[in-house]
């Protein structure tokens, strides 16, 4: 076993009322990492955070940290502190009483706690704030004071529920480079859970990406994006065209009525497969020179590039591209051989 | 749309016809004689009523303690069950306040009784009889069983609204399940326990069919003293007018009390 590793879920499953919803969990969290868990809502992500925070216990399997199994140790007696979805600050307490709980209740001297709250407060920005009612601050300030809260323990590892769920997109991105940067001041882990793949991809050293309870991939944020490990994967890290296509032999398959060449290999002989490619990737050339060719449906401006929805035989591609067509006019198309990726066709379910 | 105030008009109507002129009615009835010349004397009366008053306020905080004792667990559990339970736990509440209230009471006397219900199952055992009716204890378990729902309610809803992710950040930071309910769970239903303590108490000091049917005549409250001046044998509307006034000040003393003991949480709620 790796000596970094902090956090270890080894075959975890959790059942609610007789429903299985979380499905043998292995995963390894390393000390001072940033995890994200991925996925749509309903995958098990927030429930893996909180068997970690102490408030599910796993039907089946074990959970350990630093070594010693911790399955039914309370949520008060674990190093880890949480970061709730809707923040969950206490209502009866102004700021500054509110970050100082964790201290009152560890019976830290009131010298220190007033040093250790200032702090914390000057780390989230939030100076001056002290000794507001908390019904008094915006969603972005409340996100604030509820990181603030968590750290004062000086946790070992930092859960975060979609934290940044509620806060508009200029904020979000705002907070995703602060909570960073916090993470990497303090060096403590980080176990952050979200929907947003941008997110994810932005701020983690690992991505965990999960489905129905199971973890479909893991890795750093490019290996998701690049080597996504099924058609699910690549289409929720980013966009991509998903086609049906056959995988003739080693590096050669046929999709959209013609054969590629690709890197792919070890497919089974004229295996149905899956054919992932990002919309970025789709070069759109003369409709003489291109591979393959297709009618513009439709362009829309999205800012940095446009995106264009191309009908070829029946199949629709998206693309972006800097340059915008004419709706209606024929164009081709290619595909280098490195940006074809080809997966196993996932079981239906 | 109506303007707010021709709303409120019958309303006003209503508060001064049956609210402001019974009260008017009251103090004129406890500040004059039969023949109805002025007078303090009703009022000076009522200090030789003292022990009733002492005794009257002694049993209702008792039963208030109690009932509170009691509703504040119930309470929290009901907040955190399911909706099912929650709605079988409010049914099981409110039932027996289907029912009149003095048929409850005197269900009350058929199993306090010496020959009552408890005393026969006691005698199986050779144990009794035990005197249990015509005691202040009896008097206090018919206030704790008649109004421990008007506890319960309040509590209930305050208690409805602390979040569960509230608890859970609690618990987070490191507080004991002690400390959850110290720091957390009683500071934030603590306009639950005003109000509770107020409609148990108010109706607790006031009432008198209570002690007359489970207190016989060993415990005369407040209540009873009243009716005595009107309906009783002593008929004497001004003394009743005078001890009522009396009762009245008490009870907005006991509120004035509260209220400043709930200031604190008041301001914060009016920020919201």
């Amino acid at each position: 076993m790796n000596e970094n590793v902090l956090i270890s879920l080894r075959n975890v499953a959790v059942d609610f009322d007789g429903e299985r919803i979380l499905h043998n969990i292995d995963l390894d969290i390393n000390d001072k990492e940033f995890v994200t868990l991925l996925g749509p809502s309903g995958c098990g992500k927030t429930t893996t955070l909180r068997i970690i925070g102490g408030f599910v216990e796993p039907t089946e399997g074990d959970v350990f940290f630093d070594g010693a199994r911790i399955n039914d140790l309370p949520p008060y007696k674990r190093q880890v502190n949480t970061v709730f979805q809707r923040y969950a600050l206490f209502p009866h307490l102004n700021v500054y009483e509110n970050i100082e709980f964790g201290l009152k209740l560890n019976k830290v001297d009131e010298k220190e706690r007033r040093t250790r709250v200032k702090e914390m407060l000057e780390m989230v920005n939030l100076k001056g704030f002290e000794h507001r009612s908390i019904n008094r601050l915006s969603g972005g300030q409340q996100q604030r004071v509820a990181i603030a809260r968590a750290l004062i323990n000086h946790p070992r590892v930092l859960l975060l529920d979609e934290p940044l769920g509620a806060l508009d997109l200029k904020l979000r991105k705002e907070m995703q480079v602060e909570l960073k940067r916090i993470q990497q001041s303090l060096e403590i882990t980080f176990i952050y859970v979200t929907h947003d793949q941008e997110e994810a991809l932005t701020m983690s050293d690992r991505v965990v990406v999960m489905k129905d309870g199971v973890i479909l991939q893991q890795g750093t944020p490019q290996d998701i994006y690049n080597e996504p490990a099924n058609a699910f994967v690549a289409d929720f890290i980013g966009e991509s065209n998903i086609v049906d296509g056959i995988m003739h032999r080693d590096f050669l398959v046929e999709f959209a009525g013609r054969e590629f060449d690709c890197v792919d290999k070890g497919f089974g002989l004229n295996e149905q497969v899956d054919v992932v490619i990002r919309p970025e990737d789709i070069k759109v050339v003369p409709s003489i020179s291109g591979q393959f060719s297709g009618v513009v449906e439709s362009v829309t401006f999205k800012g940095v590039h446009y995106e264009m929805i191309v009908d070829s035989c029946g199949i629709k591609w998206m693309i972006h591209s800097t340059h915008a067509e004419e709706v209606g006019s024929l164009v081709g198309m290619c595909v280098e051989p490195n940006d074809i990726h080809i997966m196993h066709k996932m079981e239906e379910e | 749309m109506f303007k707010n105030k021709a709303v409120s008009l019958p309303y006003l109507v209503w508060s001064a016809v049956f609210v402001i002129v019974p009260l008017g009615l009251v103090a004129y009835y406890a500040m004059t004689t039969k023949t109805g010349q002025f007078t303090l004397d009703n009022l000076a009366r009522v200090g030789q009523y003292a022990p009733v008053i002492m005794s009257s306020i002694l049993l209702s905080i008792i039963a208030t303690i109690i009932s509170l004792i009691i509703a504040y667990p119930l309470a929290y559990i009901m907040s955190r069950s399911s909706g099912n339970t929650q709605r079988t736990y409010m049914m099981l509440i409110m039932l027996p306040m289907w029912m009149n209230f003095l048929l409850r009471t005197y269900s009350w006397m058929t199993i306090l009784e010496r020959n009552g219900l408890i005393n026969r199952f006691l005698e199986l055992f050779g144990i009794g009889p035990l005197t249990m009716i015509n005691t202040p204890g009896a008097v206090v378990l018919g206030m704790i069983y008649n109004y421990l729902p008007f506890m319960i309610l309040p509590l209930y809803t305050t208690m409805l609204k602390i979040e569960q992710h509230t608890i859970e950040a609690a618990q987070d930071l490191g507080a004991t399940p002690w400390q959850v309910l110290s720091r957390v769970i009683i500071p934030l239903s603590m306009p639950g326990v005003t109000t509770g303590i107020t409609m148990v108490f108010v109706p607790c000091i006031s009432t008198f069919a209570i002690s007359r049917m489970l207190g016989g005549g060993s415990s005369m409250l407040i209540g009873d003293l009243i009716e005595l001046q009107f309906l009783g044998n002593t008929y004497n509307p001004n003394l009743g007018a005078a001890i009522s006034m009396v009762l009245m000040v008490i009870i907005l003393i006991c509120m004035a009390m509260m209220n400043m003991f709930d200031e604190g949480e008041d301001k914060e709620a009016m920020l919201l």
